[in-house]
């Protein structure tokens, strides 16, 4: 259970981070990068991810072999959903 | 024999434990919660059943005379909406699955009572808005809710049946949830995974179906209402969106949608088998194993929805081909079912008969999944009344003849009292002969030409006929359906009373009591047997024959 003990104010400093970074996204679509917008944006929106996967979600720390399961199963959809989605998108004749 | 049932009727048990309205509505027992489900689910299926007579009255004459152009593609949507969301998927796993996953694998109740509690609420909620949509105007997109027509185009009710379908999405993976755990967490000493009931498997599968799906519909669902509301350029390719990302997006959750209605009734079908053959099942592992076996090639298939639609060839290709390999794990599940039956003793009692028809019109709807997986014959019959024959098959002769007769089956548990054997086999046979005049023209109509989801075929008059002949098994499956609500509920104030276990049948629900107790065993049972262990049960007289 000592995952579970983390101070509240280690959890606001996770939050504000998140808050932070959605500002950073928001500010990114001011800027021209060319092609670097989608990149940052989506780097951006993994790392949100991963704060709120890995410590709101108590991963990190976690010693069920379950969880760790659950979590790889679920990175595992969505790879079949990105993969074979883009399957069609890389290969579809767009002219 | 008559004191021993009376005996059996007066103790208290989940039914007259409490009595009034908030006992029901605050209720925490799996037990209550599945009948709320039952009413609930029972009314959405009326409501649904509705449109299709509808639909069906319509299709009657080729002229375009009973409705309008535009209240009929309401009614279809209605019919599609309100069947798939508000009864396919829930009908198995929210009724019969909330009521008998605990019990079978000897728990008092499902690991999250309340979540259990608050997943029929989101359905009602999500059923009032449904409601609410239909009676002020509809949707007339398709259940499908193909964009850019729903989010550039059409002026009916698309955010609130999108709502109702995302609230509805929620009770779903509170019950996927809710299983998961309990079956984990919760099972009785000596419950190993190899003992589990086949129907315990078809669960567990499901329910993984609802948890790793339903959140991509329904981001689906906020996706399609920003850009409807906001204007944010996802699917309209005015707005620099693709319409194919939308349909990806949807039937990446819709296709396997299909599994958690059929995956359920499976389930049933492994349970009735056994017992109504007095027989172990044929090859365990691999009808468990096939379950999950479903499960995740399921979420491979899903772009044969699109084949026409203007996606990549090569991608139609691989989809093809995962699509071939999914007919292998439902392939092993009826081999085996019909080897089980092999030298069975077997009687016809009526859940046999629905199972008979499970397998019937599963292979058909099966089989002619296949004729569409493959390139040529789909570009043939895509959008054509080949299709609807098709998944009426599956979703229709599978999903609800496993589900009727579940509800047989167990309905002597779940009440307490026995339905009328004979008025039961009879509805079963109006429903096999009902459902097969309904749908079975509908495959010829759809192989010469007849395009679905078109209101008046004035143009191609010689398709009366076919269509007459639907339409006239549509209102005798009415019958065969409405048969059975009617003798259920006077079988629950005029039947017999039932027994414990009314079928000598293997499993831990039917060495409760019937109706059971609250937290429906007195003691924790321990399991010493291996599942359908029906070489031991001595006594091979099914009491529904005699």
């Amino acid at each position: 259970m000592s995952e579970h003990e983390t101070s509240v104010g280690f959890y606001i400093l996770i939050f504000v981070i998140l808050l932070v970074l959605t500002a950073t996204t928001v500010g990114a679509a001011f800027i021209n990068l060319g092609p670097l917008n989608p990149i940052l944006v989506l780097a951006i929106a993994t790392t949100k991810a991963l704060l709120v996967v890995l410590f709101f979600m108590h991963v990190k720390g976690a010693s069920e072999k379950m969880t760790k399961l659950v979590i790889l199963a679920g990175l595992f959809w969505l790879l079949l959903l990105l993969g074979l989605t883009l399957a069609d998108y890389g290969t579809r004749l767009w002219s | 024999m008559s004191t021993t049932a009376i005996a059996v009727a007066e103790h208290e048990n989940y039914l007259n434990k409490e009595y009034g309205i908030k006992s029901w509505l605050l209720t925490t027992d799996h037990k209550r919660i599945a009948l709320l489900y039952l009413m609930s689910i029972t009314f959405f299926f009326f409501i649904g059943g509705f449109f299709a007579l509808l639909i069906r009255l319509e299709l009657l004459t080729p002229a375009g005379d009973l409705v309008q152009a535009d209240t009929y593609n309401k009614l279809f949507t209605m019919h599609g909406m309100v069947m798939v969301f508000f009864f396919l998927i829930p009908v198995v796993p929210a009724t019969l699955g909330n009521f008998l996953v605990p019990m079978m694998i000897g728990a008092k109740d499902l690991a999250f009572p309340r979540i259990n509690l608050l997943s029929w609420y989101l359905y009602i909620i999500g059923g009032v808005l449904i409601m609410h949509c239909m009676l002020t105007g509809g949707v007339d997109t398709g259940w499908t809710f193909y964009t850019p027509y729903s989010t550039a185009f059409t002026n009916t009710k698309i955010i609130e049946a999108g709502l109702a379908a995302f609230v509805a999405g929620f009770s779903s993976i509170f019950t996927g949830l809710n299983f998961i755990v309990t079956v984990h967490r919760m099972r009785a000493p000596g419950m190993t995974w190899s003992r589990l009931p086949l129907f315990i498997w078809a669960h567990y599968a499901t329910s993984i179906i609802m948890i790793l799906g339903t959140p991509v519909v329904a981001i689906t669902i906020v996706l399609v209402a920003a850009e409807r509301l906001f204007h944010l350029g996802i699917f309209d390719p005015k707005l620099g969106g693709d319409p194919l990302l939308f349909q990806h997006l949807f039937w990446f959750y819709s296709h396997p949608a299909v599994y958690i209605m059929i995956l359920p009734s499976m389930g049933i079908i492994s349970e009735i088998i056994t017992c109504f053959s007095r027989k172990r099942i044929f090859g365990y592992k691999f009808v468990a194993l096939s379950s999950i076996g479903i499960a995740v090639l399921g979420f491979l298939v899903w772009a044969h929805h699109m084949f026409v639609a203007g996606m990549s060839v090569y991608a139609a290709l691989i989809f093809s081909f995962l699509t071939y390999l999914v007919g292998v794990p439902s392939a092993i599940k009826v081999f085996n079912w019909t080897a089980t039956m092999y030298k069975g003793s077997i009687s016809f009692s009526t859940p046999m008969l629905y199972a008979f028809g499970f397998l019937g019109l599963f292979t058909i709807g099966g089989l002619t999944g296949l004729f569409l997986a493959c390139l040529g014959i789909d570009v043939h019959v895509t959008d054509t009344y080949f299709v609807v024959a098709h998944f009426h098959y599956i979703m229709v002769g599978g999903v609800l003849m496993g589900y009727l007769g579940g509800m047989h089956f167990w309905w002597p548990k779940i009440s307490g009292r026995m339905y009328p054997e004979g008025w039961g086999r009879l509805a079963a046979l109006i429903v096999f002969i009902g459902f097969n005049l309904t749908f079975f023209p509908q495959f010829i109509l759809g192989y010469l030409g007849m395009p679905r989801r078109y209101w008046d075929y004035s143009h191609m008059p010689e398709f009366q006929i076919l269509n007459v002949l639907s339409t006239a098994g549509s209102t005798i499956l009415g019958v065969g359906y409405l048969l059975p609500m009617v003798y259920f509920l006077w079988s629950m104030r005029y039947g017999k009373l039932a027994p414990d276990n009314p079928w000598n049948a293997a499993g831990l629900e039917w060495k409760t009591s019937s109706p059971p107790t609250t937290y429906n065993f007195d003691e924790t049972p321990v399991v010493d047997f291996e599942a359908y262990d029906y070489e031991h049960i001595k006594d091979t007289e099914v009491p529904g024959e005699s």
